[in-house]
């Protein structure tokens, strides 16, 4: 499984909040949420991301609430991965159960630049930064949660014991 | 190598001798929780699973608290899902306006949490039982829905650090200040996926309702839990409040942490949390007049009687300043009865602060008191990131319910002192 695609670029502690605020809330349909992802920390965000594109942000990402909006929306918004130097851990959790691929490597979170093209390989944990002809290793999910994200998120895992 | 008391709690609901910091380990759930906004998500994801209802009926709470009473019609269709999966699964601990109240105060005034218990619970601020001795933490609503269909989920064992609390805190110092100056000492990301373990004689010196401030507000760290000891006044509390047995867990005397603090409560300051971020903190004696326009007293940090008997101490004989809207939630009916009971809420309106019914509200930008753009507003609640409270340029100023009520009086943040 790969990702490739542009890059966002955020800083530290990027929060639920942020992600996607509270007054949309009251939906949780994923197109919707869509629409507003981001809004609070970058109003461009919902126009110029693409299918298939990466956010890049520093430490604690995903910080706040427990929202499995903020995931979901991200997700819907046609992100494939999100690259952190760390991630708050309900976060983590929430985009692993929502299948969501994230992956800690502060190397590429330093090394990788806002509109840079990045090709993530999951198998191997490999980040590759197409425009800087540098490359990363990222920290591989261990084998329980592997079996999550094989089963494409929590719902079918457990389905399928 | 000894365990710490989130690990022996983890170990004993995993059914195993020993565990360690970073083992993956399935855990019994005494409870699970979700919320009008978290829960419509789960039920969702729920219906998707292969499963015939929920494990135990007994042993899910639903509270619908954030946009309730119904904001408007998205919020109030978002409850009706909730409302009629309770319905469906003839669940126990369904609470519906009229008896429900913010989640983390109401959950342990009903006695539905207790020392000894694995909770998890779609709203970050579940970390507040650990007052209690309680193992309880946040999730997102996919955890939720696993947990309410098999009464089981995952976590990865957590290290910890330690904080010894020593003395006794000074008149309007609470356990606001106590959290905010730790989360300002080690940063929003300084617990990231640990525990924070509470010791020390100190800790006898701090009220259960400091003591739910204090837990409720160690996500603000990162962290997964905080926990306190069970100490008599911890015990009477449950015995007050509950008739489900609970069983006290303590650190080995050999746990390892990965750092330790000591914390002197008498030397702590009123403690200000600046936007945009709860690590921002300043003590109020080094602040210049900042002029604010609103103040929030409430949320599942300080909407206790407690914190609403401070506010009322302050405020006493005293007058709102004008143009300035002061708003104060108690954070459950039984506490709003006390604190009319008491006569707190004739002081508050005298004082020309607004009493509201409980509700999360403001303090995730819901509703009851959004900030217009360049407003400023002191609140006791726990996040002050960017637009929380509203426009994406107003601001957030956590404090005490004392510093906050000092600032409703003179319309700039201040303490009692400075009245």
């Amino acid at each position: 499984m790969k990702a490739k695609g542009n890059v966002f670029k955020y800083g530290d502690n990027v929060d639920t909040d942020v992600i996607i605020p509270a007054r949309y809330l009251n939906s949780s349909e994923p197109a919707e949420l869509a629409r507003h992802c981001m809004e609070d920390i970058d109003k461009e965000f919902v126009e110029k991301v693409q299918a298939g594109d990466i956010i890049v942000a520093n430490k604690n990402f995903g910080c706040g609430s427990s929202r499995e909006h903020a995931p979901i929306a991200i997700k819907a918004a046609g992100v494939s991965c999100v690259i952190a130097e760390t991630f708050a851990r309900i976060f983590y959790r929430n985009a692993i159960n929502i299948g969501l691929p994230i992956i800690e490597c502060p190397e590429a979170s330093r090394g990788i630049s806002v509109g840079d093209e990045v090709e993530v390989d999951f198998d191997s944990g490999i980040i590759t930064n197409v425009t800087k002809g540098t490359s990363f290793k990222g920290q591989a999910f261990p084998p329980f949660m592997q079996k999550i994200i094989e089963a494409e998120g929590l719902v079918n895992y457990i389905n399928n014991k | 190598m000894g365990m710490t008391m989130t690990q022996k709690i983890l170990a004993a609901h995993a059914g195993l001798e020993t565990v360690e910091a970073g083992q993956l380990i399935e855990a019994e759930l005494d409870l699970v929780l979700g919320n009008d906004i978290t829960s419509p998500v789960a039920i969702k994801e729920m219906e998707k699973m292969k499963v015939n209802g929920v494990f135990d009926k007994d042993k899910i709470a639903l509270v619908p608290d954030h946009f309730v009473p119904n904001k408007d019609i998205k919020s109030a269709e978002h409850c009706k899902c909730v409302r009629e999966f309770a319905r469906r699964n003839e669940i126990t601990n369904y609470f519906e306006v009229g008896e429900m109240g913010i989640e983390h105060a109401l959950l342990p005034e009903k006695g539905l949490t207790v020392a000894g218990d694995v909770i998890i619970g779609a709203d970050s601020h579940t970390c507040t039982y650990g007052a209690l001795g309680a193992f309880s933490t946040g999730v997102g609503s996919t955890d939720m829905a696993a947990g309410m269909a098999t009464g089981k989920a995952w976590f990865k064992v957590p290290s910890a650090i330690r904080f010894v609390l020593t003395g006794k805190p000074s008149k309007w110092v609470s356990g606001k200040d106590v959290i905010l100056h730790i989360i300002g000492m080690i940063g929003v990301d300084g617990a990231l996926y640990k525990s924070l373990e509470f010791t020390g004689d100190g800790i006898a010196n701090l009220s259960m309702d400091d003591r739910f401030t204090i837990a409720n507000m160690a996500i603000e760290a990162g962290a997964k839990n905080g926990i306190f000891p069970v100490d008599e006044l911890a015990e009477a509390y449950m015995k007050e409040h509950s008739s489900r047995t609970y069983t006290k867990y303590a650190a080995d005397e050999d746990a390892v942490y990965d750092a330790e603090y000591t914390i002197d409560l008498s030397a702590l300051k009123s403690t200000v949390a600046f936007p945009h971020l709860p690590e921002n903190t300043h003590t109020l004696d080094e602040i210049d007049d900042i002029a604010i326009d609103q103040v929030v007293i409430g949320s599942c940090t300080n909407g206790r009687l407690d914190d609403l008997r401070t506010a009322a101490e302050v405020l006493k004989g005293r007058h709102v300043a004008k143009g300035m809207r002061c708003i104060i939630i108690p954070a459950t009916q039984r506490i709003y009865m006390e604190a009319m009971e008491e006569g707190l809420l004739k002081i508050f309106i005298e004082a020309g602060a607004i009493v509201s019914t409980p509700t999360c509200g403001p303090c995730l930008g819901g509703y009851m008191g959004i900030l217009a753009e360049g407003e400023k507003c002191v609140s006791t609640t726990n996040r002050n990131f960017v637009g929380r409270m509203g426009h994406v340029d107003s601001e957030i100023y956590l404090a005490s319910p004392a510093v906050a009520a000092a600032s409703a009086v003179t319309g700039k943040i201040s303490g009692p002192n400075d009245l």
